[in-house]
């Protein structure tokens, strides 16, 4: 079924699924995957709507478990280990998300930071990384002044920011992004992957785009995904200019999706 | 040139609005009208005596009801702490928590409660707390208002719950939030401005309550000596000094709704304020 030109030989692997299902009730939604994602890189996940993607994407921290009537089978190994083995609190600190909307708690700028921190019980000088997290993710200079003020206060593009310090916040390995730039003008989209690019130091990053553009700018490797299944995985500039596949080369040219 | 076809609609259009319209204003004019009712008759016995002194005996002139004011107030703790903790419990359950047929049941549940007349409320919290001890108390009114708050509060905190976006819960829940912490430190917090407006607004309505009362809490001339013990209220108050054959005590009844009123005004314009701000931050 799918082409893996094993892109990642020479990297270190920090996620690695294997035989990946995932069901919606009696709809299977993902089938049979099998990727491996590398460490303090950058993989974009692409594919038309509703072909499985962001439901992939989920199942990585975990999130699907908040739906109801859900069912998943296969092995994901975060750094060796099971994630259907670890505590799921613990996970979730390991594998940061950062959503389609922006979704700043309505709290201060601070506390919104400070979240992750407090309810994992950490007892340090929040101070500190509430400042380190946000100058990580590019907005100490624009919000230093306001900290106190309401997250809500924020522009669109400050508040996904503004989740993405949050994320940062507890130092994930892994930090999830779907679709982050949907709701965001070129500008701000521009300013989130120049932010991604910084974090590679870092961070393992999986993100879900509709935008190619944006694939192909902003990610190392890239995964080609239609109907649940994984049509090809390679590095981006390959999968880009030589898809092997001729799903992904007419996906990719725009003659569907 | 207009068609009648044209003058008929126009007409129409005319009448439709002018109906809608007048209906709107009778509305608005029955809350003023009657306002300036209870000020035209109980505003002159509304004085500082009304709110410091005793009903006096009966016969003698002047007084006050110091003892419903505050007796009114006691029922309402009573009830807020009693009915709102379980409203509001109930309400995180029904929005967060409720499996289909369960929430279904305890829905339809609140809403008959809600419908459930007053005294009938009343006869229950007298079968409940009143016959057992064989005398009336405060305790007995607390919890016939108390019963009352219950299915208003479940569905105002259940409503402003459902409003928070889906959205803020899954961004606790992925920094490793549990499904109680996410509603204790996020879904709560968020709501907190409209859940507290429901439970004034409903403590608002009970406020003004007199069936449950009248053989419960029953009435009382003097301060209550107790918890245990009957206590007087605004609302058994007027309805005790309404039917009575004196013109003084009519005016205290007017002047005494008025004040009734004004509370409950208040509190509504205390929930408005407080929605207004919640919802600025």
């Amino acid at each position: 079924m799918e082409k893996t030109t094993s892109p990642t030989i020479e990297h270190k692997q920090r996620l690695t699924i294997s035989n990946l299902n995932f069901y919606y009730g009696p709809k299977q939604a993902v089938f049979k995957l099998n990727l491996k994602i590398p460490t303090n890189r950058v993989t974009a996940l692409i594919g038309p709507s509703g072909c499985g993607k962001s439901t992939f994407l989920r199942t990585l921290n975990r999130m699907n478990e908040t739906i109801r009537n859900t069912r998943v089978e296969g092995e994901v190994l975060l750094d060796g280990q099971d994630i259907h083995s670890l505590d799921v609190v613990g996970l979730r600190r390991r594998v940061g998300m950062v959503f389609q909307r922006p979704n700043p708690f309505p709290k201060s700028i601070y506390d919104n930071v400070a979240y992750g921190l407090r309810i994992n019980g950490y007892k340090g000088r929040l101070d500190d990384l509430v400042e380190h997290s946000l100058r990580r993710a590019a907005l100490w200079d624009e919000v230093k002044d306001y900290l106190k003020k309401s997250a809500f206060a924020l522009s669109g593009g400050q508040q996904q920011r503004l989740c993405i310090a949050r994320a940062l916040a507890v130092d994930p390995e892994v930090l999830l992004l779907d679709e982050p730039c949907s709701a965001l003008d070129p500008v701000t989209t521009a300013k989130i992957e120049e932010l991604m690019f910084q974090l590679k130091d870092s961070c393992t990053m999986a993100i879900v785009t509709h935008n190619m553009q944006q694939a192909a700018r902003a990610s190392d490797f890239t995964a080609f995904m239609l109907d649940g299944h994984l049509i090809e995985h390679s590095e981006t500039s390959k999968l880009f200019t030589t898809p092997t596949d001729p799903r992904t080369e007419a996906y990719i040219t725009g003659r569907f999706g | 040139m207009s068609s009648p076809r044209i003058i008929w609609r126009k007409s129409l259009n005319y009448v439709m609005l002018t109906l809608t319209g007048v209906a709107a204003f009778a509305v608005v004019s029955v809350l003023f009208l009657i306002l300036g009712y209870l000020i035209w008759n109980g505003g002159t016995s509304l004085s500082l005596n009304f709110f410091t002194q005793l009903p006096k005996p009966v016969g003698e002139t002047g007084g006050g009801m110091a003892n419903a004011i505050v007796g009114s107030l006691k029922l309402l703790f009573l009830a807020a702490v009693m009915g709102l903790p379980v409203g509001l419990l109930a309400g995180v359950y029904l929005a967060e928590f409720g499996g289909k047929t369960f929430s279904f049941i305890v829905r339809y549940t609140t809403d008959l409660l809600n419908g459930v007349p007053s005294i009938v409320i009343g006869i229950f919290a007298y079968s409940l707390v009143v016959l057992p001890v064989k005398h009336f108390s405060a305790l007995a009114g607390g919890v016939a208002l108390g019963i009352m708050v219950i299915p208003i509060t479940v569905r105002s905190t259940e409503e402003f719950l459902r409003a928070v976006p889906g959205n803020m819960r899954e961004a606790a829940m992925a920094l490793g939030a549990s499904k109680w912490k996410t509603i204790a430190t996020v879904v709560l917090p968020a709501a907190s401005g409209g859940i507290l407006t429901g439970m004034l607004l409903a403590l608002a309505r009970v406020a003004g309550e007199t069936a449950p009362l009248l053989f419960t809490a029953f009435g009382n001339r003097f301060w209550s000596q107790g918890w245990g013990q009957p206590i007087a209220s605004l609302p058994v108050m007027i309805y005790t000094y309404a039917v009575a054959p004196y013109d003084d005590w009519h005016r205290q009844a007017w002047a005494a709704g008025l004040v009734l009123l004004a509370l409950v005004l208040l509190s509504n314009l205390g929930a408005r304020f407080i929605l207004a701000r919640s919802k600025a931050v």
